[in-house]
This record gives structure tokens, sequence and C-alpha cells, in this order.
């Protein structure tokens, strides 16, 4: 598995990162040796398997359509870095 | 004694004996903490006023003879990933230094229902990626018994403040070890319970499938009674399934002669170093001669529990934190003029490199093309280590195995090479994909007389077999009375 | 060469749950802004979801309506993009195994029925709003919205034209309408669609390449998107050009669409399943529960009232334009038992007081148990027509119980045979042009004659006894 350029920039993106280059350089050794030793899974058979995203299988957790008491907004905005008295901001999106 | 050197319990005694006020011990650990953190740099903040005022009110309590929990009016001290309303919950990182959660998580709301007095955020690896807390924003938390050394990870600020009493007990987490391997470096006690009995809600998340909030404390049954206030489901929490708290009224009976112990000698043989191979055989010796029946057994998938744990847990974390983008609350890079900008300047300068190593290999594993060979691949093969343990499970009661394959190396010694990093989590990591529970406590010392730990893996909701198997070790040896003499 | 335009629909719905998906925050459209928010619904480090059930229920009502099949096994998924309006930078959403699937929807258009395939209804969460500020040019963020819940209903790529597409739109809105679901306000945005649309030439297996087009607010915004793109597409192509799969933005004042100016077109948006949501198992009991509760739909009002009630096809039409009609029709009937009355009344009088004081239907505000009087009160000749009209206004601008303003206004109709009598003496003395106009066969004038009598005994005379005595005179 090539741990290239290209790919880093591609994690990069998905993940809205920016590593500096010597980052980049590091991240390609580490990612290579980590990836490599993640295929190991390779070596088991697992067709047919279930795939587990819970180490139990219960089902159905669920609350009841009821309105309850919402957040002060002030509470809610204290900790954002930029906003105003109603929003939080965030420079313009283009569309 | 003195009060640093109390269990929590014997604490919580002579506070409801009113041999000892609140104020008293919350002012004894407050100067502890004082008189230590300068040099073990345990905790990330304090908070004085709100301990003593907690203190006060918990007394209240008492002397109107509320009936409260046995650890009423012990201070207690939380690891800096699970919300403390209003006071800074950095996750050890420059993403979160400045975040003031707007509500407690449920473990804090039932602490404080039962008059513990929160004294102060632990120490840990940023957002609990690590084994070593050296990845912290606030700097490196250093094991007590050697300074020079880590206290393990990422609760590393808990195992060393509550090893150097500069902490009753403490709440935690683990994720992949993080509250065990920990215990294990620092000579201290901890719980890893199964998941799904102990509320999420408020633990900032790292890997959703895999966190679990539990106590570290000088000994099992401090933290058996910390569990008991801690578990139980929570509305607010989908996954916390296990509807009431554990009772633990049936573990201290010293009794082990029903059970039987499986010892998987693949963990005990290479890549493990002597002294941590000598304690841990010599526990299961301890634990035959206390009238358990050990047996020796191949405990199958070991190789493979890293690699897959690795993969789940970087694929929810790259998740878990991609809502830290510096607009609603966190890190905001000063640099940022456009929206891109603000995502790749603040996310860049706010995480350390190992949070973005792990978000990167989450994209990964995630990503189209690969996530059938890596991800998909690792929940499959979770289902095959819960396998490994059921099959066990069907012979014995309980696993006993190494904690770590080493004890606590130096600073700085491991950091470059995190697949290195990685590897010693051999022996924890299965038991969060399987979701089982598991007690670390310290059964001897090794290299450079650091402690070492063994831990204890059960069937889900096992925790009160568990508890009474470490409680009857505890009640014939003294591995958790040492004291690091900080 | 003559284009096939192949059309699929993406229809979010937003559901008419009273909290959001996963917290307690009130869906309330239009609260000031993040006013309904929480930890969880804002993403607040260590928050969680916990997934409201009557969102399930809705879905499944929808997806019964919509002849699906339900999945007995449901589970949620992560998909993950960085977006302000996004908090959690994933959406919980659904696409491994949606809840419901394999259905379909018949149309009638162009003269004829057509089967509408339907992919799959899948349950999952909205996002906030952006709003930009000019002053500081940049995007402010309401919350409000973050979490309320929608359904996704994908359809198969059966429409080949715009009259296709509002056909389906008309009758889903309808079904969603009656099923409660959804209120489906387009210039809310509590429903959505957006377009897959590609050409081919006429005949060809094969599919074009397709873009994507949003931001349509209105039914007819999306029959004239439908329009312009297939005929951007077709041109392009005529042209030598090829279509570029991309989002393409609707803009109704300029009536074409325009590309997206996105960074990237295919998103890569590494699903995978929600690992904070448990799996929902849908059981017999769960669904027989949904059956037993499910709101009749109109197409079966309709059926309903033209059989066995006695309705006319276009009065059980007019009947059901809205949900709040029929409702209000159905409350009333089986009180008053006047099926044709109330029918009658709704559709003429009730009709007209909405539409001259520009009331919706689902504002209306009449109790149904005072309109059923009402009818009575006519029905069994306490009042005319007339002042029929007159209580209902009365009824309709403030309540008042028709009785009692009968009552208080002495409005019951005059009866008195020797009342009238002398009223209408007194008509035929004051208009004798009027009754020579009759005897010489102009029956228009018995009609004025009515009315002048009618003036004197203020409106309140029974039709018929003056009819009667009227005629009686003239013919002496």
């Amino acid at each position: 598995m090539k741990i290239d350029d290209k790919l880093i920039e591609y994690l990069e993106n998905l993940s809205r990162l920016t590593l500096t280059e010597e980052e980049k350089e590091q991240a390609k050794t580490d990612l290579t040796g980590i990836i490599e030793y993640m295929a190991k899974l390779g070596e088991l058979d697992t067709e047919g398997l279930p795939a587990l995203s819970h180490p139990f299988a219960v089902v159905n957790r669920f609350r009841e359509d009821e309105v309850t008491q919402s957040y002060e907004r002030a509470r809610i905005l204290a900790n954002a870095p930029v906003k105003s008295e109603e929003y939080f901001s965030a420079p313009k999106t283009v569309e | 004694m003195e009060i640093r050197d109390m269990t929590a319990l014997e604490m919580g005694w002579l506070i409801k004996e009113r041999k000892l006020g609140c104020a008293e011990a919350a002012t004894a650990i407050l100067d502890a903490i004082s008189s230590t953190d300068g040099e073990l740099n345990a905790y990330i903040s304090v908070q004085r006023d709100k301990a003593m005022a907690s203190a006060l009110k918990a007394q209240a309590r008492l002397d109107a003879g509320e009936a409260l929990s046995p650890l009423a009016g012990v201070p207690v001290s939380i690891k800096d990933n699970i919300c403390t309303k209003d006071v800074p919950t950095t996750c050890g990182s420059k993403m979160l230094e400045d975040f003031k959660p707007p509500y407690d998580a449920t473990v804090v709301e039932k602490l404080a229902a039962a008059g513990a007095v929160p004294v102060g955020k632990l120490n840990m690896d940023e957002f609990a990626m690590g084994g070593s807390t050296e990845t912290s924003y606030f700097g490196a938390a250093k094991n007590p018994w050697d300074t020079r050394r880590v206290p393990g990870g990422s609760s590393g600020g808990a195992a060393a403040a509550v090893a150097a009493g500069a902490a009753v007990y403490a709440i935690a987490s683990d994720t992949g070890g993080s509250i065990r391997q920990p215990c294990s470096f620092c000579g201290v006690s901890g719980i890893k319970p199964t998941y799904g009995s102990v509320s999420r809600y408020g633990l900032v998340a790292y890997a959703s499938s895999l966190d679990q909030i539990g106590p570290i404390g000088k000994d099992i049954r401090d933290c058996a009674a910390a569990l008991q206030i801690l578990s139980g489901s929570d509305g607010r929490d989908s996954t916390s399934v296990m509807e009431r708290p554990f009772d633990f009224s049936g573990s201290f009976t010293g009794d082990v002669k029903d059970m039987a112990i499986g010892l998987p000698v693949n963990y005990l043989s290479d890549g493990i170093e002597p002294d941590v191979r000598r304690a841990v055989t010599r526990a299961a010796k301890t634990f035959e001669s206390l009238g358990a029946r050990v047996e020796e057994f191949t405990m199958p998938m070991m190789e493979y529990a890293v690699p897959a744990y690795y993969i789940i847990a970087c694929a929810e974390a790259g998740s878990n934190l991609s809502r830290y983008d510096g607009i609603k609350y966190g890190y905001r890079s000063g640099n940022a003029g456009s929206l891109s900008d603000v995502y790749l300047g603040s996310r860049s300068e706010g995480f350390g490199i190992e949070v973005k190593r792990r978000i990167m290999l989450g994209s990964f594993v995630l990503s189209a093309g690969y996530y059938d060979a890596y991800y998909h691949k690792a929940l499959q093969v979770r289902g095959l280590i819960r396998d490994a343990f059921n099959q066990a499970f069907q012979k014995y009661d309980m696993i006993l195995s190494p904690v770590a394959p080493t004890a606590a190396y130096k600073l700085g010694e491991n950091i470059t090479d995190p697949l290195k990093m990685y590897l010693g989590d051999i022996y924890t990591v299965s038991v969060n994909l399987a979701g089982l529970p598991a007690v670390a406590i310290p059964c001897g010392f090794g290299q450079s007389a650091m402690p070492v730990g063994m831990q204890l893996i059960g069937r889900e909701f096992s925790e009160p077999v568990l508890v009474r198997a470490a409680d009857a070790f505890q009640q014939s040896t003294d591995w958790h009375k040492r004291r690091c003499g900080k | 060469m003559t284009f096939e335009t192949v059309i699929g629909l993406e229809v979010h719905a937003e559901l008419a749950t009273k909290s959001k998906i996963f917290c307690g925050c009130s869906t309330r459209f239009g609260g000031v802004p993040n006013t309904h928010v929480c930890p969880v619904c804002t993403g607040m480090p260590g928050s969680l979801p916990v997934f409201n059930r009557t969102v399930a229920d809705f879905a499944i009502r929808a997806g019964l309506s919509l002849n699906c099949g339900v999945s007995r096994y449901t589970k949620f998924d992560r998909k993950n993009y960085f977006y302000p309006d996004l908090p959690k930078a994933y959406q919980v959403s659904q696409l491994y195994l949606p809840i419901c699937r394999d259905g379909w929807l018949d149309i009638e258009a162009g003269g004829t029925t057509k089967r509408i395939g339907i992919h799959e209804i899948h349950m999952e969460e909205d996002a906030g709003k952006l709003i930009h500020d000019p002053w500081e040019d940049c995007s402010l963020i309401d919350y409000n919205r973050c979490g309320v819940p929608l359904i996704e209903i994908v359809s198969e790529a059966d429409f080949r034209s715009a009259d296709e597409v509002i056909a389906y739109l008309e009758k889903l809105r309808e079904i969603l309408l009656y099923l409660g679901v959804c209120d489906c306000k387009m210039q809310e945005g509590s429903m959505r669609a957006d377009i897959n649309l590609s050409v081919r030439p006429a005949g060809s297996p094969e599919l074009g390449t397709r873009t994507e087009m949003k931001n349509m607010n209105s039914f007819k915004a999306i029959h004239r998107a439908v329009i312009y793109e297939a005929g951007r597409q077709a041109e392009l192509i005529e042209a030598g050009g090829k279509v570029v799969q991309e989002t393409r933005r609707w803009d109704d004042n300029k009536d074409a669409s325009f590309a997206m100016r996105t960074k990237e077109n295919a998103q890569d948006y590494r699903y995978f399943p929600e690992p904070d949501l448990l799996p929902l198992e849908i059981d017999d009991e769960w669904l027989a529960r949904i059956k037993e509760t499910m709101p009749e739909l109109a197409e079966d009002k309709r059926r309903r009232y033209v059989g066995e009630m006695g309705i006319t096809e276009y009065d059980a039409a007019m009947l059901t334009t809205a949900k709040p009609l029929s409702d209000l029709f159905e409350q009333v009937s089986a009180i008053c038992k006047n099926p044709k009355e109330t029918a009658n009344l709704i559709i003429g009088e009730l009709m007209r007081l909405l539409n001259d004081t520009g009331t919706l239907p689902e504002d209306l505000n009449i109790n149904s148990a005072k309109l059923a009087d009402l009818i009575l009160l006519v029905q069994d000749g306490t009042i005319n027509r007339n002042v029929g009209k007159t209580v209902l206004e009365e009824l309709f601008q403030n309540g008042t119980d028709p009785r009692q303003y009968i009552e208080e206004h002495g409005l019951a109709m005059i009866r008195d045979g020797g009342f009238i009598e002398a009223a209408v003496d007194e008509a035929l003395a004051a208009n004798g042009k009027s009754v020579e106009d009759y005897r010489s066969g102009k029956e228009k004038a018995f009609g004025f004659l009515v009315g002048q009598i009618m003036k004197a005994l203020k409106g309140k005379g029974d039709p018929q006894i003056v009819n009667r005595i009227l005629r009686e005179k003239l013919s002496e």
C-alpha cells in the first residue's frame, strides 16, 4: 500500500487538515507502517460474517415525542469564537 | 493517618462519623495538589472555590441527616474529557482550551447527587488518543514513582494523582486501555466497565462504540463504590442499556473458591517484559492458593485486536472530531479569511500531531475504495473477537492477563514511534472491542522498581464477580498498599 | 434529434412531530433564532442523540401509503461532510438499511395512469439555516432547524415530463398532508424536491449524464426548472457538447439553472453505521399499531363521500382540497346527519368567507358543533337561508353561538300567517304597478313583490308562507 503525496492530500482534504511539509513526510512514513499493519486483517476469512457496529445486539432505544425545555440562547452561544447576539458566525459560504 | 493516604471509603466513613469534616478533607487534597502538581502535572485545572462550596453543601446535607453514598463528602477528581458545567473541559487539547460546557455529564450529576466534592480536572492525552499522556497540549504528566517516566495514558493524570495522594479517587475513561494501563503503570486500581453500563452523555467522544467511563482508586473497593454511583442507564445515552446500578454487596467476602480463571499463555510469551510475566504468573498462583481454579489456555485472535481496534477507533474518532471547526466553540485560527481557512487553520493549529494522524487514518479506512477492506472488515473481526471471548467464558468466569507488555517507560521513549505505541495496547483493546468489563489492579514491581498491574476480564455485567476476585487478591496481598512517597 | 427526458425525484419532507429527531427541542417553524436548541442539536462535545420514535411511526405511515415494504430491521448511518449548517459535520441519515423500500405511486398525467416507482424512504435530520449578513459579509447560522426530522422519498427515474413530476408531487403532497406527517409548505421549506434530470436520444436505452437541481420553492418553479434543464441539456448535446454531472441551483427570477461552485461535486461522504444510535427492529405489533391508527387518505375519503354519503364527485373533490375542510365536513355532518347540506355550506358560503378574508383552511377556527347546529336550525325552519348566511358569518368571525345570536337579534323566521298577510296586503297596496305587471303575465314582478314583503318582514319571513299567501292574494 503506497502512501504517496496524492493520498496524503486527499486525506488532508477529507479531514480538513493542512500538514506542514515536515508533517507530511512524517505522515507518509507513519501511515505506511500503520496501514500495512491494519491490512493484517486480510489474513482472516470473514466471508458472510456480520459487521458489528456495537459490541452487543440491543435494539429499540428511543424516546417519546415530547418537547422539552431548550437551552438559553446565550448559554449555547457562549463558547462561540465569533458570534452576534442571535447567531453563530462563519465566513460566507460560496454558492 | 495522613488524609491524603486514606482510601475514599476510609475518608467517607470518617466523614460520616463526624471525625473528619468535608471542608477539611477538601482542603487536604487541594494542598496535596499544590505540593505535588508542579512536578507531576497531573491536573489541568483545579477549582478550589467550587470545591469548598461543594464541601460545604455535602456537609450540610450530612448534618441534616440525609442518607448519602459512602463516598459523600469525599473529594473526587475528574478526567478533563468529562463535561463539567461552566468549568473548563479541555480534553488536553488547544482546541478546547477555553471551552466551558453549559452542562454536566450524567456521571458528574450522579456524583453531585451522591455528595461527592469535585476538586479538579485531570491531565490526559489529547482527546484521549495516546498511551502516555505525552500528547497533552498542557504538557506531559509524570509518573509519581519516577518522574522521568510516563504515568501511562490516556488517563495518566488520573492514575498519577491517585498514586501520589493528590486525588482520593478519580473518574476517567477507557477506550482501548486508557484506565487500565495508567493504573498498571502507577500501581493503582481501576475498572473499565461493561459497555453500556455507564452513561457516556457528557463524555467528549473519542470512539463511540468503545468509550466507557470508569473509576480509578487506591483499591478495588474504592473503585466499586464509585462505579456504583456512576452506573445505571440514562435516557440521554441510547447505548446505556444496563437498567440498574451495579450491586457490589456480595463482592467483599474474599471468596474465590467457585471461580475458574483462564490464563492465556499466548499473552505471556513473546513481546512481554520478564518482570511483567513473572508478576502476572505469580498473581495466578496467588489466586490458586486462595482456592480458585486457574487453567492455562490459548486466547485466539490476539494479533488481530490491535489493527481492528485502531481501524474502528480512528474511523469513529475522525468523525467525532469533525465538529471542531472553530465556529461553534473551541479554537478559531487567527489567520482565517475564508470558510476554508477557518476549517483548515483552526483544525491544523488546534489539534496535535497524534490527533491529526488518527483523524486522517479514520478518513482513510472509511473512504470509498478502502471501506470494505478496512472498516467493514474490522467490524467483522470484532465479531470474531467477541466470539473468542464467549468461547473462553464457557469454561472460565474470568481471564487473568497482563495489562501492558512493559512497566512505565521513560518520557520521550516511544512518542516518535506511533506503531510501537499502538502495539502496547495489545492486551487491553480486545476488551473494548468486545464491550466487556475488566478490572486492573497492581500485582508487583518490575524493572527499575516500577509498578506492574494485571487485569481480570469478565463476561458482560459481571463486575460484581470481578470485583470479588480482585478484592480477594487485595485482601491477601499488599501491592495496592505500597505508596510512592510523594 | 428528438430527446427523451428522464427524471428522478428526491423529495424531502419535514415531519410534523412536536420535537426534533434526536432531542426534545421544538420543531416549530419560525422561532427566534437559536432558541430551539440544546447541546445535542448544536453538536456540542459530549452530546448524544436519542431517537424520537414518532419519526419512525410517521415514516412507516408514509411508506405504507406509498406501497412500500417496511424494513423490519433498520438503522442509521453517518454522512460526513463539512458545512457550517451541519454542527456535527455529519448528518445522521440512512444509507445501508432504509426504513421503507420498493414502493410505487400511480399518477394521472396526459390522460393516462402511470406508475412511478419509489426506490426508498429513509429518515434523516435536517440541517440549520445560513443567512447572509451583507454588512459583515459573512454567514450567520441559526440552528433552530437543525435536527428537525426529515423523510427523504427517492423515486425511480420513471418520470418523462414536467407534468408527470407535478402530478406526482401534488399527489404526494395530498397523501402526506392527509397522513398528518408533514404540513407540506414548500414556501416554508417543509417540503423540498431535488430533481435529477438527464436527456437521451428518443429510443436510446442508455441513460445520459444527469444533473441535480435544487432550490425550487414551488411546484410552478419545479415545472419551469424541468423544462428549462431538459432544454439546456438537449441544446448542449446537439451543439456537440457534453453534459457535466453537477449540482445546479435553480434561479426562479432568471428562469434558469446555474452550476453551483462547490469544490468537489463528487463528495466522499465516508458513510458508516452510526454507533451512538441502536438499530430499530419493527415487529408485527408495531406495524399493526400503525396500520390501525392510519389516517384516511384523501382518495379514500372522496370514495366514501360519494359512495356512502351521497355527495357528488365534484363536491367531494372540493371538500378534500384541504384536510381541515374534510375534517370539518366529517365532524359537522356526523352531528347534524345531513352531509349534503353540510357540503353545500362548506363549499359555498364558508369557502367564500375564507377567500374574502384571505384565510387559509389550516387557520380556520370554527366550532363543528355550532356549525352543525346552524345547519339544523335552517333545516328545521327556525331561520331561513338568508339569515343563515348572516349567522354563519357571525360564527366565522366571532365564534358566536348561533342560537344565542338568533335569539338576541330576533332572527327567527316569521311564520305567523296573520302577520305575513298584513305585510302582503301592505306590499300589494303600495305596488299597484307590479300587481298589474304580474296579472299581465310578468313573472318577475312576483319576485319583486316577494322582495318587498321580505324587506317589510326584515328578511325573516318564511319564504314558503310568503309565497303561498302572495299567490293566493294575487289570484283573487
